[in-house]
């Protein structure tokens, strides 16, 4: 045993020095290596590269791969029309990766896009797994946008190659606060997260203003992202008597808390941020989900311009889930920079980047300093018949009814 | 190390062979970088592991006291380097003073938790320990109100880089012709921090107190009886345990730049548990090798599973982190079926499987 | 008031589904002194497939009542023989090792259960198809559903019938010898393997049977519902003395009442404002404002510290006899 374990250790490390003695040779070719992964462009082709990271496996591989979709659909058509860079033809190629909504996987892909030499990143989804990325793309000096991380950390960061075009929950959380004031006049609002990233910081920027407005906030009440008893919490609240609740986490445990409030006889209005903005909180809340109001960043999906939609549908043989409108013009955003800099080389594009002005899929598009979108749109919702339907467009601090928001898209893009 | 060498009256074998070891160690990341510095990254979590492994070894292997919220530690580790080098509270230590400080305060914890479960049998001490360790991260999910000291599941950001003189282990370099990035340096100071903490190990495993730890897994009340002071050593296997994981978090932080609750959870508790069971409780190699296998095991099975469903089915039928965790379970239950004392069992242990079965 | 009786009603809900659970772990320990940390995970499945059967059944416009009871009838014989296949596949080989292989080896079937689910089931949140109508009455102010009603009743009509088991039959004589000591209870004729294979039958069934109840009262099945739910049954049966039946019935609807109340009444202790001496420190306090040190959120945090507080003042829990001799 002894003997034969002592033979493979050794033999193992043999083998192992065995690579380490190729490392030379390969080391001078240093430069040759990084061909093979970019092939030397043949004369009139230049291969441009752009990388997109989501979680394809795991709870919200759905929402990834919907995203990789919107990209993959502006690089296709980017192909499709023939751009020229500097004199060549350029040839798009999509890199996606899945960063399985983990942040040390995140930031393991964010590293593989950059040994690849990518020319810009679309992604990732998840704001948590986002914010370490964001700091390997900033080193590599690669220019990165998020179609759907809405914590405001990632562009407060001070990285100039950050950017968005979502909505953050800081433009989010008024949005459906502001709405909540003004339709329902409530006196006297519970506001309760899960304890996770996206619901408390939603809770935080909701809380903030309600209290502006001169609304009565009752203290803060908890739960996690796996409660599923949520009665102690609102019955506590019911003695308390609220006009309205606000709730900052998923469908998954909105559902039960709406539906429990309901037995409880809480008569108040609950509303919900974009996690719980969805048709599955009628399955999981029953009759108690009509009524409820609830917010998405950005617009929906169904009143992304008219293009958009049939190309996705007509290419993926389904409709878009919930921000392959925005992935799709981040995609078209970094192709258009090349664009506009005649070069797909990222130190000499990042700057016309910054100061874009383009109109997408998802209405026309500016950064400010920080790499946000300016006037980002955010849609509030309501449950009706069992669907969630969109009530008014938030934008900018101006209302504009659903109705008259769609016209206004009708000669988009 | 030597036990594994049959070479006996041949020291100099022993020196060619640690020779060897040395520069593949040396040279790997740049092999690895060829392929892309990924692989340096991935590497670099392993050696993470690695530390972990090490640390909850000597809790779980050398005392045999089961620990299911290990991950605590690190987390306190982590949370100390990032309190201490982040804007977050605006203070920015420098990294060899929060080393030792997060180190120390892990060993607080341990030692706190260590304290009232000293009488506990086996089984529930795995239990509370895994209360502990929940505890742990709800707390650090909720230590945001009334006061904001860690920042909630926010998390805090933009966590400084070690840095010495001006050297900061986070950027890129030309160095005498060789391309340092980030993640290569920190390789280094993970190689380095790893092998002086497998030297510690070595040494203590062969200490009087590392025989005293091995008398009271094999029986307590016989080691009491013999004058061990079980309670002390006890606490201090919990400390030093922890502190390892201390050092480890810290340098989580540091490397990660972005710390948040979501990275503490139970699943990353059973996974070091089960590289040091897989690997062989009590056994430094087998620990290390059972940290490096598990975590490699999710990069092959990306490389593996994904393409081979695609080729046999058209489309991802399984995830490969599903296929992970199965083979997690798959492992602890056949190990502990079919080879208790791991894939590499410990020399101890060999030698009480040998007597028995003669 | 009506809030206080409210939150009682809860934790009384609550605590009932724990104490079923709870008995799994019991008796399972009581008689092999084994942690089956995969308990949780067959209260999951039972859920999972009283969903699937529930679900295809729905439409079928059967009364509500009997389709809830098919469903039940479907998770029981499942749950059942994932107890059996566990005990004999995983724990029998091991009796003898030392204490840790075998909780190791839950750890590992815990993960697989789980992850099996998560492949039959998906990971999604299963919404139950709500065809019971709930009726809520109003005693006092405080909401009591028909859904808690029957729920209260049928815990303690299983508690009721464990009892009888354990006490009155001849399976129950020969647990509780093989509990008190296994060789000799070999040696009066008992096949102490059936017997322990019996126990983790009869503990998976109440699992699932509790996973049902679960699930048509919050309305969802989810593949990892079993390790929270798992570990505060544990708690509950710590509490009231593992090993003991009484115990994790008492321990069970005991700590239900500790979350909800706990839950419902924390920020209100900890709010440092309403304590005088203090309030005139504490900047936040002007002008009626709060300092809460804990709320709601610690809500999960109860569980374990009430594990934690038994486990070091009072291992053998509140009514548990025999006290941690075996060291």
């Amino acid at each position: 045993m002894n003997n034969k374990l002592s033979i493979t250790l050794i033999a193992a490390a043999l083998a192992l020095t065995g690579c380490g003695e190729q490392k030379p040779p390969a080391k001078t070719e240093a430069p040759a290596s990084s061909q093979t992964a970019a092939p030397p462009p043949a004369p009139e082709a230049l291969e441009v590269k752009i990388g997109h990271v989501g979680p394809l496996t795991g709870g919200i591989a759905h929402l990834g791969k919907d995203n990789e979709n919107g990209a993959r659909l502006a690089v296709d058509e980017a192909n499709a029309a023939g751009i020229k860079l500097d004199g060549k033809n350029v040839k798009f190629t999509l890199i996606a990766e899945d960063d399985q909504a983990d942040p040390k996987v995140g930031t393991t892909v964010a590293q593989k896009l950059v040994d690849a030499k990518v020319n810009g990143v679309v992604g990732h989804l998840n704001s948590g797994v986002t914010i370490p990325a964001s700091a390997v793309y900033n080193q590599a000096g690669i220019p990165m946008i998020s179609g759907s991380a809405t914590n405001p950390k990632l562009t407060e960061q001070g990285f100039k190659n950050v950017f968005r075009v979502v909505g953050r929950d800081d433009q989010q959380g008024p949005a459906i606060a502001s709405y909540l004031a003004a339709e329902k006049k409530p006196k006297v609002v519970a506001v309760i997260d899960d304890a996770t990233a996206y619901g408390e910081g939603i809770a935080n920027e909701v809380e903030k203003t309600l209290k502006g407005a001169k609304i009565k906030v009752l203290p803060r009440e908890k739960g996690t992202d796996k409660t599923t008893d949520w009665k102690a919490v609102l019955t506590k609240l019911r003695g308390r008597k609220p006009d309205a609740v606000f709730y900052g986490g998923m469908d998954a445990t909105g559902g039960p808390l709406l539906k429990q409030g309901r037995e409880l006889g809480i008569k108040a209005v609950f509303a919900f941020g974009d996690g719980a903005c969805t048709d599955k909180m009628k399955e999981l809340a029953g009759e108690a989900a009509e009524g409820l109001l609830c917010s998405q960043a950005g617009i929906p999906p169904q009143a992304a311009s008219k293009n958009f939609l049939d190309a996705y549908k007509k290419k993926f043989n389904t409709d878009p889930i919930l921000y392959s409108p925005f992935t799709y013009d981040a995609t078209n955003l970094l192709i258009e920079a090349m664009k506009k800099a005649n070069s797909s080389d990222p130190a000499t594009y990042l700057p016309e980047l910054q100061k874009i002005s383009f109109t997408g899929a998802t209405g026309p598009i500016e950064f400010d300093d920080k790499g946000d979108r300016k006037d980002a749109e955010i849609t509030i919702f309501t449950m009706q018949g069992g669907k969630i339907e969109p009530l008014a467009v938030v934008k900018g601090g101006r209302t504009t009814p659903y109705e008259e928001f769609l016209k206004t898209m009708g000669g988009g893009k | 190390m030597k036990q594994y060498f049959n070479a006996k009256g041949k020291p100099w074998l022993v020196w060619i062979g640690f020779a060897l070891v040395g520069v593949v160690l040396a040279v790997l990341p740049f092999a690895l970088a060829q392929v892309g510095t990924s692989w340096v990254r991935i590497t670099n979590y392993a050696i993470l592991y690695v530390l972990l492994a090490l640390g909850l070894n000597i809790v779980v292997g050398f005392a045999g006291l089961l620990d299911l919220g290990y991950i605590a530690f690190y987390a306190v580790g982590a949370y100390t380097y990032a309190l201490l080098a982040s804007p977050h509270l605006n203070i920015h230590l420098p990294f060899w003073v929060i080393l030792p400080i997060g180190a120390g305060i892990a060993a607080l914890f341990g030692a706190l938790l260590g304290a009232p479960t000293l009488k506990l049998r086996g089984d529930y001490l795995a239990i509370v320990t895994l209360g502990f360790g929940e505890i742990v991260r709800i707390f650090l999910n909720n230590l945001s109100q009334p006061v904001n000291l860690t920042n909630g599941p926010q998390g805090i950001a933009r966590i400084d880089p070690f840095q010495l003189n001006g050297f900061s282990f986070g950027t890129y370099e030309k160095f005498i012709g060789l391309e340092f990035s980030g993640p290569i340096k920190y390789y280094y100071l993970l190689l380095v921090v790893a092998l002086a903490i497998i030297l510690v190990n070595v040494r203590l495993q062969n200490s009087r107190i590392g025989r005293a730890w091995e008398a009271i897994r094999e029986d307590e009340i016989a080691a009491r009886s013999m004058g061990i002071n079980t309670r002390n050593l006890k606490l201090l296997a919990f400390a030093m345990g922890a502190s390892f994981g201390g050092v480890a978090g810290g340098m989580f932080s540091a490397i990660q730049g972005f710390i948040s609750p979501e990275s503490f959870v139970l699943v990353e508790s059973i996974m070091v548990v089960s590289m040091v069971v897989l690997g062989g409780m009590g056994n430094i190699a087998g620990v290390v090798l059972g940290a490096l296998l598990l975590s490699f095991v999710p990069e092959i099975l990306r490389w593996t599973v994904e393409p081979a469903q695609r080729a046999l089915f058209g489309r991802m039928l399984v995830d490969p982190e599903v296929i992970r965790m199965l083979l997690f379970g798959l492992a602890l239950v056949l190990i502990m079926l079919f080879r208790p004392a791991g894939l590499l069992p410990s020399a101890v242990r060999r030698r009480e499987l040998a007597e028995r079965a003669p | 008031m009506d809030t206080f009786l409210q939150q009682v009603i809860n934790g009384l809900t609550a605590g009932s589904v724990y104490a079923v659970v709870a008995l799994g772990y019991t008796m399972v320990y009581g008689i092999i002194q084994l942690i089956n940390f995969a308990h949780g995970e067959v209260v999951m499945i039972g859920a999972m497939v009283a969903f699937t059967v529930i679900n295809a059944l729905a439409p079928a416009g059967l009364p509500p009542l009997a389709v809830v009871l098919i469903g039940t009838a479907c998770a029981v014989p499942v749950c059942m023989l994932v107890g059996y296949s566990m005990e004999r596949l995983a724990y029998r080989p091991l009796r003898g090792a030392p204490r840790l292989a075998p909780l190791i080896t839950a750890i590992g079937v815990s993960i697989i259960l789980q992850h099996l689910a998560l492949m039959i089931w998906s990971r999604n949140v299963l919404a139950f198809p709500q065809i019971i109508a709930s009726r809520t009455y109003f005693i006092a102010g405080a909401a009591i559903t028909t859904v808690q009603i029957a729920i209260l009743a049928i815990c303690v009509g299983l508690m009721g019938g464990l009892a009888l088991l354990v006490y009155r039959t001849r399976l129950g004589t020969a647990m509780r010898a093989t509990a008190q000591n296994p060789q000799v209870a070999g040696l009066m004729g008992i096949d102490v393997n059936r017997v322990i294979a019996a126990t983790f039958v009869i503990g998976a069934a109440l699992g699932a049977v509790a996973g049902v109840l679960f699930g048509t009262y919050y309305g969802l099945a989810q593949y990892t519902m079993g390790s929270v739910l798992g570990l505060k049954a544990f708690s509950a049966a710590v509490l009231g003395g593992i090993g003991n039946i009484p115990g994790a019935m008492l321990g069970g609807v005991l700590l239900g009442l500790v979350e909800a109340l706990g839950a419902g009444y924390i920020g209100d202790f900890t709010d440092l404002c309403q304590y005088g001496w203090l309030s005139g420190a504490i900047d936040a306090c002007e002008g009626g404002g709060q300092f809460i040190l804990a709320g709601s959120n610690y809500q999960d945090v109860f569980a374990f510290i009430v594990l934690i507080l038994v486990l070091v003042f009072r291992p053998s829990g509140l009514l548990g006899e025999r006290v941690g001799e075996r060291a």
